[in-house]
């Protein structure tokens, strides 16, 4: 490693002002902080309270992100093994070069080898996150070099959630397209990592969402095998009608899934490939909440406000006859709708971004409930999005900021009503 | 009462004045650089709207649609709709001089709070295409009111989102070309992307 700076060391003053490549030097400073630690130290006294910056911290949620990765790699996997092994479907091998790939690691196609699962994900998974990470990074790069900012951590973090919310059979130009769009309108136009409003991942899948919605939404597209359709549970039941109620996903009959609450707890089922897991999400939960990175308000304010009102709705709909209302999403119950879609993923990864969340402790709580309150919204009201947790926590990114305001301008009137007692 | 209240969330969200048919923005993307502004002018837009919708749907129902009071007085089937844009300004630019006066009589507090803007709505598109809305799709007395109310909450809500988020990109650091108006038009359109959760639901 001492090579390594070394020869940094010794490239450091074409990046230096007046040297060759002064234009480059973002990118020059990127690379060396992001293997070193800054040689940069304040020479008089400095207010850091903590060794906690932007680096360690973007560092913590792609640590947490790792059982989600794992997970996304292995179930993707999985389910186009199983659907391979389905009757009627005559897929032997993974289309194109992605076939080639695994016939030449000999890895097969079983089901009940991880092995065999993690690599036939991998090959689905990896090029997407290649490719996002790239277009990101070379527009990340494009801009620090154009308007001198720095290169910071921020974008590794964007580049690892786009890839998790998106089906494995994402055409790759559109993933390119979306990260784009995401980055440049989301992102770099606020002033880059820490300015903009919107998470950028979400933006970025929202934008293909309403796009290129063929790609993105039906039965088709979660599973990578020719010919197989396999919906995700939230479809499922959407498309499902009352008397069938939540046997849509758990009956295993004709047209029906099945799927046990256990089995979604793990994630073994259709759906983005990341978000699949609520066990994955816990475990980066936990080490969100542990290491102080993402905020625990946030996180249960969503779970309050989602399971508050799924249960209200769910308590009304299992009393009323099954004649008076149409939509079976009403039938689900609280603790299904914690497992399926992508709530869980987005309640510990997306709503707990610091920079678009509500920055005060107490506006954090109502930001976390309007978030669960408009993902059952959405989810159950509007028969167009079977998931809403990406639109919901959007709807949350906008108002943030009033909300925020809001309880600053209580807590100033408070104050002065306090104030004026006193004296 | 259960279509009222699915009229108003519709109202509201669903066909947001601003958001979703972006009318009204010239004063939306004038007057939003400040969250305390943003929400007088949109208790404002609330008053109005919830004054003007019902007032024009008399002026509709009885005196221009055929088979109205005033046309079968005359005693045949005119159809005096072509009035329609010159009486609905005229009953806006009226009923907002009317409100104005009534307010600074009787109640100066929230006069003084809504200043401006008051007779600024005249001329906000937002108020004359809820009026058109409600000819458009024929709504009762008691329907116009809940869209009228319901439609200027939805653009409060709108104007005030846009205001906080605003303020808070008064510290960010926005590319000189895109400075004040252009990044204004962008963060609308992104809220509105966020608003696009409610496109579909069907109430």
């Amino acid at each position: 490693m001492k090579f390594l700076r070394r020869f940094l060391d010794r490239i450091h003053p074409l990046f230096d002002e007046g040297g060759k490549l002064e234009k480059l030097y973002p990118l020059y400073e990127g690379v060396d902080s992001f293997l070193y630690t800054p040689g940069e130290v304040t020479g008089r006294a400095s207010h850091v309270r903590d060794g906690m910056d932007l680096k360690r911290m973007m560092t913590t949620v792609v640590v947490a992100l790792v059982p989600c990765i794992a997970m996304a790699l292995w179930n993707t996997g999985y389910q186009a093994n199983l659907a391979m092994q389905q009757p009627g479907i005559d897929v032997q091998a993974a289309e194109g070069c992605r076939g080639s790939v695994i016939g030449m690691l000999g890895s097969g196609y079983d089901p009940s080898s991880i092995l065999s699962c993690v690599i036939h994900g991998a090959v689905f998974f990896i090029p997407v996150f290649l490719v996002c990470n790239i277009v990101g990074l070379g527009i990340e790069i494009t801009f620090a070099c154009i308007r001198g900012h720095d290169v910071n951590e921020g974008f590794l973090v964007t580049g690892m959630l786009l890839p998790l919310t998106l089906p494995p059979t994402i055409p790759l130009w559109q993933v390119a397209v979306a990260t784009a769009f995401g980055v440049i309108i989301g992102k770099e136009v606020f002033g880059g990592t820490g300015k903009n409003f919107l998470n950028p991942a979400l933006t970025a899948r929202a934008f293909l969402y309403f796009a290129y919605p063929a790609e993105i939404v039906g039965e088709t597209v979660w599973t990578a095998v020719d010919g197989f359709s396999g919906a995700t549970p939230l479809g499922a039941l959407a498309a499902a009608n009352v008397e069938t109620g939540m046997t849509a996903i758990t009956g295993g009959g004709l047209g029906q899934l099945s799927v046990s609450w256990n089995q979604a707890f793990l994630g073994t089922m259709q759906g983005s490939m990341g978000e699949t897991s609520t066990l994955a999400c816990l475990i980066g939960a936990a080490i969100l909440i542990f290491t102080g990175v993402g905020s625990w308000r946030i996180m249960a304010g969503v779970l309050i406000g989602a399971m508050g009102l799924s249960g209200i709705m769910c308590g009304i709909a299992t009393g009323a006859d099954a004649g008076t209302f149409t939509n079976a999403m009403f039938l689900m119950p609280p603790q299904w709708h914690l497992v399926t879609g992508g709530l869980a993923f987005g309640l510990v990864f997306m709503a707990t971004d610091p920079v678009s969340a509500a920055m005060t402790q107490t506006g954090k709580w109502f930001y976390g409930g309007l978030i669960g309150v408009m993902t059952i919204l959405i989810r159950v009201v509007n028969p167009a999005f079977p998931e809403g947790v990406m639109l919901a926590i959007l709807f949350g990114n906008v108002f943030a900021p009033t909300i925020d305001y809001c309880v600053l301008a209580l807590n100033i009137r408070r104050r002065k009503a306090r104030n004026a007692r006193a004296a | 009462m259960e279509h009222h209240a699915s009229l108003f969330v519709k109202s509201v969200f669903t066909e947001n004045l601003a958001l979703a048919f972006f009318l009204g923005m010239c004063t939306y993307l004038a007057l939003s650089k400040n969250v305390k502004t943003a929400f007088s002018l949109g208790l404002a837009v609330i008053v109005i709207q919830g004054i003007t919708v019902p007032a024009n749907n008399l002026i509709y129902q009885h005196l221009l649609k055929p088979g109205g009071w005033l046309p079968s007085m005359i005693g045949s089937d005119i159809d005096l709709t072509f009035l329609g844009l010159i009486s609905y300004i005229g009953v806006i630019a009226a009923m907002v001089q009317i409100l104005e006066m009534t307010l600074d009589r009787f109640f100066p507090p929230l006069y003084n709070a809504l200043g401006i803007f008051l007779p600024l709505i005249t001329v906000n598109c937002a108020i004359l295409g809820g009026t058109l809305f409600m000819v458009e799709r024929n709504y009762t007395f008691g329907e116009s009111f809940t869209y009228g109310i319901g439609s200027g909450v939805g653009w409060a809500l709108a104007i005030v989102a846009l205001a906080g988020v605003r303020e808070k990109l008064k510290y960010h650091d926005v590319p000189a070309g895109l400075r004040g108006l252009g990044i204004t038009f962008i963060t609308v359109g992104l809220i509105a992307m966020a608003f696009m959760s409610f496109s579909g639901i069907k109430l």
